[in-house]
């Protein structure tokens, strides 16, 4: 059985990381990949990477980081953030991401699925969802859109979307857990794999979401606190019978 | 050692190449038939489609069937494991070296995506000491060959998914070695100490 997946989320901006990640005994404590590494060490199953600027800054540095992770990382790194259409995707996933993860270009213009889907294979093509109340935002939650969340999931796989990350904006740093409504219904309405985000602040939090057919959670706060979390969320997790990597 | 990366086009091959120079190896990527018969090993990696990444390997088609007929190794990864086969239900014809088909996962998740167990179905070379490890996967068709003893390993994905095949100096894994950790980097050591002594 495929094992139920722990990813941290980075925060990025001109190649660095940009929300403060306490590793001890790194010499380079901004550094995307060095901190990625560490990550895989302590067990982390895939890393995402999240562009936050990328649409002011450019693409130049966070190609570059794309590249050294693909070089040196060992698990599998996805990189979203500010992809605006199917020439930032492109270029991402030919520099070595292992996927891309598109939000409102995809909204926007379905077709891009597909069209990333064609090149790439939909296993590239990860549809990042960010939802307050059940209904889609985009623009980090600042823009309101008139469609109901799981419709649209359903549509992004049926178009070509490999894997769906589904973020609750309004659980999103309250560390009170997941949106288990959200993921419920989106896992029920798809066939693709989801990753539930937003809201995680301890090991029982991952394992409600599993348990409403999650297949993965995005932890972000609670592991940059303190990185080793991440083995402890996972000896927590196995040690409450889910089928983890350790 | 020289390792030979099978250029066809399908984009990435930093990872692959990343993980044979971690093994100690000098991974080189080309689209030279000549440097693709010379080589010690060579290997076919990709993901995407595979009609796609089939007419973006015809130059070297002829070479890889030579090289196969002479019994010098190749080695396939992900897509490049289906090229070794035939008709894929995807659309596309791979080279044909191996009897059986590609097909469509049947599961209720699919891609089959993440990190599962090996269960070795046979002793092999490149799978040694790696039965029961976590490797990682991300694939919506697999390879069902005709001879089932070609199956080294398989994983439970809604039913059994094979996850290696190795046939004298052919050989190939669906899962990804330069994404699976430790256990991606001991498979790659066994890849290169078999493709030695084939």
């Amino acid at each position: 059985m495929v094992k139920k997946r722990l990813i941290p989320c980075l925060d990025v901006a001109g190649g660095r990381v940009v929300k403060g990640v306490h590793f001890e005994s790194l010499r380079d404590v901004g550094d995307p990949v060095e901190l990625a590494q560490r990550y895989s060490d302590v067990g982390a199953d895939e890393i995402v990477f999240l562009d936050i600027e990328a649409t002011v800054e450019g693409r130049g540095p966070t190609l570059g980081l794309v590249e050294r992770a693909a070089e040196r990382l060992t698990i599998p790194f996805t990189v979203g953030g500010g992809i605006s259409g199917l020439e930032d995707a492109r270029s991402l996933l030919r520099a070595g991401a292992d996927k891309v993860a598109v939000n409102r270009a995809a909204f926007d213009d379905p077709a891009l699925l597909t069209g990333l889907a064609a090149e790439f294979g939909s296993q590239a093509v990860v549809c990042a969802i960010d939802a307050r109340g059940g209904r889609v935002v985009t623009h980090g939650g600042r823009t309101e859109r008139d469609a109901d969340a799981v419709d649209w999931a359903r549509e992004a796989v049926a178009r070509g979307a490999g894997e769906l990350l589904v973020t609750s904006i309004d659980a999103d740093g309250t560390r009170t857990g997941y949106d288990l409504e959200l993921t419920a219904a989106v896992a029920d309405s798809v066939g693709a794999p989801v990753i539930a985000s937003g809201g995680a602040g301890e090991a029982r939090h991952l394992a409600e979401a599993f348990a409403v057919g999650a297949d993965a959670a995005l932890v972000a706060s609670i592991v940059h606190e303190r990185p080793e979390r991440v083995q402890e969320l996972k000896a927590e997790l196995e040690e409450a019978g889910w089928n983890v990597r350790i | 050692m020289k390792v030979v990366l099978a250029d066809y086009g399908a984009g990435n091959l930093r990872s692959v190449c990343s993980a044979f120079a971690r093994a100690g190896e000098q991974p080189v990527v080309t689209t030279d038939p000549a440097e693709v018969a010379a080589a010690p090993l060579v290997v076919v990696a990709g993901v995407g489609h595979l009609a796609r990444a089939a007419a973006g390997l015809v130059p070297l088609a002829d070479v890889l069937r030579e090289r196969v007929g002479a019994g010098r190794p190749v080695f396939g990864i992900c897509v490049g494991l289906q090229l070794l086969f035939g008709q894929s239900e995807e659309g596309g014809e791979g080279l044909g070296l191996l009897a059986g088909r590609v097909r469509k996962l049947d599961a209720g998740t699919v891609p089959h995506m993440g990190w599962n167990e090996l269960e070795c179905a046979r002793p092999s070379r490149i799978l040694d000491g790696l039965d029961g490890a976590d490797v990682y996967f991300a694939h919506s068709y697999a390879v069902q060959p005709d001879d089932d003893d070609l199956v080294v390993a398989r994983v439970d994905h809604a039913g059994a998914v094979v996850a290696a095949v190795e046939d004298g100096a052919l050989a190939g894994v669906q899962f990804h070695p330069e994404r699976s950790g430790a256990a991606g980097a001991r498979l790659l050591d066994n890849v290169l100490q078999w493709s030695r002594s084939v």
